[in-house]
Order: structure tokens, then sequence, then C-alpha cells
């Protein structure tokens, strides 16, 4: 091996050291006052879930290290090509994110704890700056039952667009608009598993707010949300209890989920206010719904079909019905190479129509999926989604490829084009931003 | 003599498989069809019983300029009777890729039933087989070099009698019976004692020489199954190979359907 090499190496070694050390310590000691920023708004579940942490973690020699420890840490650029449409909206923006990973398991691999902090330090925006516990819990598998009690992530759903049925987790939505970064959910989940399928009980004490943008977020609705302005129809808050009920199975081709949802509406009615500076701002408002939810998949040969659709009582004053399907087509090995083409269409309808508190009341999805099969995993997402009804569109692309064995590069753009002032996108006209992020994986 | 009517039982037997029409014929009569569906019934039996298998496998990449990267994956196998096998293979390294863990249900005729689990979104994602031809994980083996061989996926032609490096082994040619594969025939070395492929040539839809695989460090398992310990995969084409390091292979684990469904997918390790 050449000296350079040898000297990489090391340093390479030296560097995993260094990020033992670190990470062994940055749950509980560095995330400190995030935890007990957080712990405030849970109560009480969260202050016991937080000694748990510290109990574990801290547990003097034996279980900590008979874990295995992964994770990344990652830098962010975003470029806002365009000057904000409110002025104290910020420029470009550097931010950092960690997210370690702690598993440890025993009795035969049948039970295990999982622990996963998270911490974003941004620039321009205290919003984006946080921590969360992505998970805590403990896992316990038998036969035909698992049993997960503490802070974890569910997810359910087949579609690319949006993401319907999934409803366990709050959305952390100041991470990114795509809805697919999740905040931890206190939960017990009971899965039992028999011939005909599994059913998937859960009891979730503890919600969490969805995230934000502050003032000086980007990208943004506008007005700006305001969350210290948040309403519950339970008088319980964040205290309310939600329960939940799943049934997933597959016959043949066919993937399927029935689920039901009882509690508070993860995502939240807007309601435009004016708060005590007499300015203009939207209130979240999470109401108790009631929601049924189908997702379905048939993988037949080159082509997924793909269906979500909800039926939800209790936000608002209607019940209403909305829906997600379309299909993957995928181009195997592209004029005799190894790549794959995937070409995505998916309609997304809300019954609600333009009134709906979501970007997505009757649109079309395009998109094309271009996986290189290469030995660095490069890929690129681009999706298109149009309004049916006042042609605003949103363009999203992100694409990624691994540079050597532990680094990771991606870039990530959104663009809004033809934003209508009635609509939701609108707030988004101004904030097409371009994302480059590198991560380091240990 | 005593031992003549063993002998002459182990060549029928598996002839006897493919229907009373077969019986009348004597092993020198067998077409080279016949007997390369023979030999390859033969490799299947001698390879049945293990029940379940589990092994770590690290896998060598070098493009053309000799550049490597690796991939750390474990994978558990669970023979099914009458069907092919269930495997889970779960990613270790490269580190990005940690946690995703790879489920397929393969079947000897109609295709195979495979889910992906991306630990990042929790996503169990039902994924279409008909990608047998598209690199695993960026390496020189397709998905279909590395699934479970059913007899019933090939048709076969026995070639000739021949020494491999001082072994004798049967040349046969096989002929994908799937649909989607990148291949139009193999011609497999397949060694006499072991009846284990000890180098197989991979010929792409134009006929041209595409890939070489020579398997190697054979080691016996619980008396009777043959595991290779490296595999290295040269494509022709473009200069790039793989090599496979197997190791820790363990039998008779005790694995069931349960650690094969898309719940154990999700909480794979």
């Amino acid at each position: 091996m050449p000296a350079k090499w040898i000297a990489l190496a090391t340093a390479a070694q030296r560097a995993q050291r260094f990020h033992d050390i670190v990470f062994l310590r940055v749950p509980c000691v560095a995330s400190g006052p995030f935890i007990a920023g957080m712990a405030r708004s849970y109560g009480n579940v969260m202050n016991r879930l937080t000694t748990l942490c510290l109990t574990v973690l801290l547990w003097p020699g034996s279980i900590a290290l008979a874990g295995e420890w992964s994770g990344y840490l990652s830098g962010e650029y975003r470029y806002f090509p365009v000057e904000a449409s409110d002025p104290r909206q910020h420029g470009n923006n550097l931010s950092f994110s960690a997210q370690p990973e702690y598993y440890h398991e025993w009795d035969d691999g049948r039970q295990s704890i999982t622990v996963v902090p998270f911490a974003r330090w941004n620039q321009g925006d205290n919003k984006r700056s946080h921590a969360d516990i992505r998970e805590l819990n403990w896992l316990k598998a038998s036969d035909n039952w698992e049993l997960r009690i503490g802070i974890g992530k569910v997810y359910w759903g087949v579609t690319e667009s949006q993401h319907l049925v999934d409803i366990i987790n709050q959305t952390d939505f100041v991470e990114n608009l795509d809805g697919e970064d999740k905040l931890g959910q206190p939960m017990i989940q009971l899965a039992l598993i028999r011939d005909w399928g599994s059913v998937d009980l859960f009891v979730l004490p503890g919600f969490r707010e969805r995230t934000f943008a502050g003032a000086n977020g980007r990208p943004r609705f506008q007005p700006r949300v305001d969350t210290g302005l948040t309403q519950y129809e339970s008088s319980r808050e964040q205290r309310n209890i939600d329960y939940a009920a799943r049934w997933s199975h597959y016959i043949g081709d066919w993937d399927f989920g029935l689920s039901y949802f009882h509690g508070t509406s993860r995502d939240p009615t807007l309601l435009p206010i004016l708060n005590t500076g007499g300015k203009l701002v939207i209130a979240p408002r999470y109401e108790i719904i009631d929601q049924f939810s189908l997702d379905l998949q048939a993988t037949l040969g080159d082509w997924l079909w793909k269906l979500e659709a909800i039926h939800r009582s209790g936000q608002g004053n209607r019940n209403y019905a909305a829906a997600t399907g379309g299909f993957e087509y995928t181009i195997i090995g592209l004029f005799g190479s190894s790549y794959d083409l995937g070409l995505i269409a998916e309609t997304l309808w809300d019954e609600r129509g333009e009134n709906a508190p979501t970007l997505f009341d009757n649109d079309t999805m395009i998109g094309v999926r271009f996986t290189l099969n290469d030995a660095d995993s490069s890929e690129l997402l681009l999706g298109l989604v149009i309004d049916n009804n006042d042609q605003s569109r949103m363009l999203s692309i992100e694409g990624s490829r691994r540079i050597g064995q532990r680094w990771k590069l991606s870039i990530d753009a959104r663009a809004f084009a033809n934003t209508q002032k009635n609509s939701l996108l609108y707030g988004f006209r101004d904030d097409d931003y371009l994302q480059l992020e590198i991560a380091r994986y240990f | 003599m005593q031992k003549l009517p063993n002998s002459s039982l182990k060549r029928i037997l598996p002839i006897t498989l493919f229907g009373l029409s077969l019986l009348p014929l004597t092993a020198n009569a067998e077409s080279a069809e016949e007997k390369g569906l023979a030999i390859a019934i033969k490799a299947d039996q001698l390879d049945t019983g293990w029940g379940d298998q589990t092994a770590d496998l690290k896998m060598v990449l070098r493009n053309r300029h000799g550049q490597e990267s690796t991939r750390e994956i474990r994978s558990r196998t669970l023979e099914v009777e009458g069907d092919g096998d269930k495997s889970l293979s779960i990613f270790d390294d490269p580190r990005d890729v940690k946690g995703t863990a790879f489920l397929s249900f393969t079947h000897a005729t109609k295709p195979d039933d495979q889910w992906l689990y991306l630990p990042a979104l929790k996503r169990v994602k039902r994924i279409s087989s008909n990608n047998k031809s598209g690199p695993f994980m960026g390496s020189e083996f397709a998905y279909e070099d590395i699934t479970s061989q059913e007899v019933e996926k090939y048709t076969y032609k026995y070639l000739r009698d021949e020494d491999l490096d001082g072994r004798p082994t049967f040349v046969l040619e096989r002929y994908p019976a799937y649909k989607h594969s990148g291949y139009t025939r193999l011609v497999t070395w397949l060694d006499k004692e072991m009846y284990q492929p000890l180098k197989m040539e991979f010929y792409d839809r134009k006929e041209s020489l595409l890939k070489t695989l020579v398997s190697s460090d054979y080691k016996q398992y619980q008396g009777k199954f043959w595991r290779p310990g490296k595999m290295s995969m040269i494509n022709h084409q473009t200069k790039k190979s793989t090599d496979l390091f197997w190791s820790n292979y363990r039998f008779k684990t005790g694995l069931t359907d349960r650690d094969f469904d898309r719940n154990s997918l999700k909480r794979a390790r």
C-alpha cells in the first residue's frame, strides 16, 4: 500500500475513534439543553424517556459498549437565486446536522434497544436549528408478535408524490418540504403476525407539533406560521392519547394495508389570524379526527401501480376523501446499458378542492427516476407537480452519489412557477433553491 | 459386482424423475440434453436438506483502473421444499446503506417476490423482480447470478468431460428458461466430485462472452454441503471485476418462515 494511502487510513481510523468518543457523549451531554427544552413541551412522558436515555447511554460499561454505533454528520448549503418575498427572510444558508444511532440486541436478537438522536444547527433560521429524538425504543420480537415501546418511527404507504396515508409520525417540515422527514413519536406498538397478514395496534401518548420555518426561514408560507398561536381541539392538547390500527398483507403481486387512526390530526388546519402585534399570521389548529385509509400496490412486471386513499372526519365542518394514485414504469437496462429509467405519473386529489389546507388538491405529478446501478449508487429523481386548476408548478430534483466508502454527496433543488395568489404555494414563489449536501457516515 | 447395482441405481434414479418414458433408456442412449439435465438434478439433490443457512459476505468491486470499493452483507437463506428458497440480505457497508435489507422469495417458474427495506424512511417497498440482468449493488454480479438456482430455471446440454486445473469436470451448457435474463447461455465446469461449479462463462444477448466466474476455496459443511470461500467474476467487456469472499457459513440454525417476512425485514440488523 502506498504511503499516502496508509496515512489516509490512519487518519480515517483516528477520525473514527474521534466520532466514537464524540457520539458517546453527544446524545446526553451536548444535546442536554435540547432534550430539556423538548421535555418541557412533552411533559411527563418525555421526562421519563429522557431519564431512560441518560440511564441507558451513561450506564457504566456493559450496555453502551456492547452495542453498535452508526450514523452520519452532514453539512448543507442552500443557494437561493431570488431575493426573498419578506425582507426578514435569510439569503444563502449554511447548516450542519448529525444523527448518530445506537443499537444493542440481546436474547438471541429477539430483544433490542435503538437510540437515534438528531440535531441540526441552521445559520439563518433558528426554528430550523432543532433537535429531536427520532428513536428511543425497546423491541421484543416473538414468533407471532412484536412489541415496541418508546419513541419510534413508522412508515405507511406506497406513492412518491405525497404521503397521504402515513400518519403515525409528525412531519419535520423544516427539514424538507417533501414530508419524508419525521419527528419521533412516543408509542406502544403491538404487531400480531398471522398467516393472513400482520395487525399492528398503536397507542400514541403525546402529540408532536409540526415544525414550521420561522420568520427568517426559507422556504416558508406567506404569511408565516406562528407556532406560538397553535390551537388544539382537545383540551388535553399535546397530552391527548391517539390510537391507530392497521392490517397489512400481500396476495401474489398485490401488497395492501388498511388502517384506522383516531386522534389529533398530524396536518393542522391553517387559520389566518392577527397576532398580538396586529400582523397577519397563520395559526395551526390541530383537530381530533377519525381516518380510514387504504394503500395498495400491484407489482406487475415492469409496472408498479399504486394507490393511497383516505377518508377523514373531524377536520373542518365536513367529512372528506383524498387520494393519490398512479404508476411507476421502469425501463431496465436503458439502451443496453445497466442504467434503469423509471417513469412516474401520479394524480393527487382532495375532495375539499381549493379550500384544502394542502398543497395538492387536484394535481398531476410526473417524474423520472434515473438509476445508474454503479458502484457509487448514483441516482437522480426529477419530479414535477402541476396544479390542474391554476397551472402552478413545483419542480423538485434529488440526486445523490457515494464518494469513496464513507461519504455521500447530494444535490437537491426546488423551484416554484406560476404560483397563484390564493394558493398556499404562493408563499414559496421566491424560495427556489439549490442545495448541496455532503455527509460523512460512520 | 457388489457395487454395481448401487452405482447404476444412482444414475437411473434422477432419470426416473423425468417420467416413465425415459425408463427404457440406458445412460448411453441419453441425448446431450437429457444428460445435462440429469447432472443438474443430481447436483440439486446433493445440495438438498441443508434447511437454513447463514453466511457473511464481503464484496470487493474493482473498476478498470483497479480502484476498489467494498460491500459487507450478511445473508440468511431458508430452504423451501417444492419451491425456490427464501433469502434475506442485510447490508452493513457502505455505511450510507447500512440497515438496508433485501427479502426475496424465489420461485422455480413464476417471477420471484422481492421487497426492499429502506431504513432512513422505515419504508418497505415491493420491487419488481424483472431486473434480473441488473447489477447487484453496483457489482459485476447480476441479480440472476446470486439468487437461488432452481433446476427448472434452465434447460441443459451436456458438452463434454474435461479436466480443469487437474480436477475432472462435466462441462454443461445452461439456457435460462425464465424471462428477462441478460444471458443466452452459460457454460459451466461442474466438479465431478462436489457437483459444484468451478468456473462459469456468461454469454450476453449478442452471444459474445460477457463474464467469467471462478469459484474456489470450497469447503464441505455438515459432511455433505460444499460451499465456495471465494467467487471471482471478471467482466470482459468493461474490464471491471468483483470478488466475493464468503465466511462464517452456518447451517440448520433454526430459522423459520417467520424470519423471512416483512416484519423481520423491518427489524433486520
